[in-house]
């Protein structure tokens, strides 16, 4: 980095600050500049500062080594990637702009532009490197945890047990489920196996497919499959689609699927007076 | 009135965000639970014949106003291949890709009004629409 830019840059620092700061404000499309508070803009201004300045004025190895840090610092802003861009772009600007003013900009102005550029464009790479690993991790977890929430088979009573289905089934959960039930049904030594929909917001043609092959599955070791929690929106629509669930044993609650359940292997809750 | 939105259909969760827009929408124009389950069903029929049969395509949806009464349309479209039999596929049953062939007669009952539109090698637009009665 050139040391006089760096230099200049340094003994300047309030007043790019403040120019940088201005020109953030009129972004409109990230509100952090009007809804925080006074306080946290300043101590964030200043630190976005500092972080530019340190990047600036270190050795060129040091640098590399750096970014990283910075990236992932700024990333904890929780702005916009296109706001953190901008951030850069205007930052390097309003210097430009103020050594222009200054008349610091010598025969070799171009050169300064040049320099700017060189020391902006690894930090934008970094910068979406950054996000781009943050999404990934997200999404990731996201999956994971979509994963463990789906479709285990809890087993209730004696030869009954439950798979609560919750959220949108697509291909892969619809897999999950088909294997769990399976297990769960031997693990089990279930009779039968309540498929509970209650938590299913849309039941198409695709989904109503898994479920009758998971139920054929479940046949075919030996267990009964009941298709509960079906709400009046979804049995309507399940008939208008014209599905035939007419193999199956279907109930609106899954309260009133235990009962039938428990009936189905001979027994019932009774109320006892002690 | 004309307030339209689409999504496009690219992977398999983009389905759901369709679905998603399709319920809201039908929210805002006031259909009942049932209905709201019968356009969300129907768009989810419908953006996933183009995620399989297409591979890609759009789902936009529109208010419209028809006399006085309101309601919602949904045009799928895709550059697909395109329906070789039209009277086949709205078959109860028919199905080339061993699903259960329910969907599209499925849109066209679950929905007021229903139009294919299909060129083969060109692609195919679906429009299905619901009045707010
Ligand atoms: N957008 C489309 N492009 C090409 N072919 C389609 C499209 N949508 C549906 N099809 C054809 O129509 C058939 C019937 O569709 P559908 O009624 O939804 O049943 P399913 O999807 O279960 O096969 C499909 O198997 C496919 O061959
Ligand atoms: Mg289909």
């Amino acid at each position: 980095m050139n040391k006089r830019i760096a230099s200049y840059i340094h003994e300047n620092i309030d007043e790019i600050l403040e120019n940088w700061r201005v020109k953030m404000e009129e972004e409109k499309d990230d509100r952090f500049f009007q809804i925080m508070s006074d306080k946290v803009v300043d101590n964030t201004v200043r630190e976005f500062g500092e972080l530019m300045i340190s990047s600036i004025t270190e050795e060129k190895a040091t640098y590399t080594a750096k970014l990283n840090d910075f990236s992932v610092q700024i990333v904890r802003y929780g702005w916009s990637i296109s706001f953190v861009l901008k951030a850069l772009t205007n930052f390097t600007e309003v210097i430009y702009e103020k050594m222009d003013e200054a008349e610091y900009l010598d025969e070799g102005f171009q050169s300064h532009r040049e320099i700017l550029t060189n020391w902006i464009t690894p930090l934008n790479h970094s910068i979406v490197d950054a996000y781009s690993v943050v999404w990934e991790k997200t999404v990731s977890l996201q999956k994971i945890a979509l994963q463990e929430l789906s479709a285990s088979l809890i087993p209730v009573f004696e030869k009954i047990s439950v798979m609560p289905l919750v959220g949108t089934i697509d291909t892969e959960r619809a897999k999950l489920i088909m294997e769990n039930l399976l297990q769960g049904v031997v693990k089990h030594r279930a009779e039968v196996v309540l498929l509970d929909i209650t938590g299913v917001p849309v039941v198409d043609t695709m989904v109503a497919h898994h479920i009758i092959q998971a139920a054929d599955a479940v046949r075919l070791v030996g267990a009964k499959c009941m298709l509960v929690g079906i709400r009046p929106e979804i049995a309507q629509t399940i008939v208008t689609l014209g599905i035939n669930l007419n193999d199956f044993t279907t109930t609106s609650t899954l309260q009133k699927g235990m009962e039938q359940a428990l009936a189905m292997t001979n027994r019932a809750i009774v109320e006892v007076d002690i | 009135m004309n307030l339209r939105s689409s999504v496009d259909i690219i992977t398999e969760w983009d389905i759901v965000a369709a679905r998603q827009l399709g319920r809201n929408e039908a929210k805002d124009v006031g259909f009942g639970t049932v209905d709201q389950a019968r356009i969300t069903t129907a768009i989810s029929e419908l953006a996933r014949n183009i995620y399989l049969y297409a591979g890609k395509g759009k789902i936009e949806i529109r208010q419209v106003t028809e006399g006085n009464l309101r309601g919602l349309l949904v045009i799928a479209s895709d550059k697909g291949p395109g329906i070789v039999d039209v009277r086949k596929v709205m078959e109860d049953g028919y199905t080339t890709s061993g699903g259960l062939g329910a969907g599209l007669p499925g849109v066209k009952r679950l929905m007021d009004d229903f139009k294919i539109e299909t060129v083969i090698g060109e692609g195919t637009t679906i429009s299905a629409s619901k009045l707010l009665r």
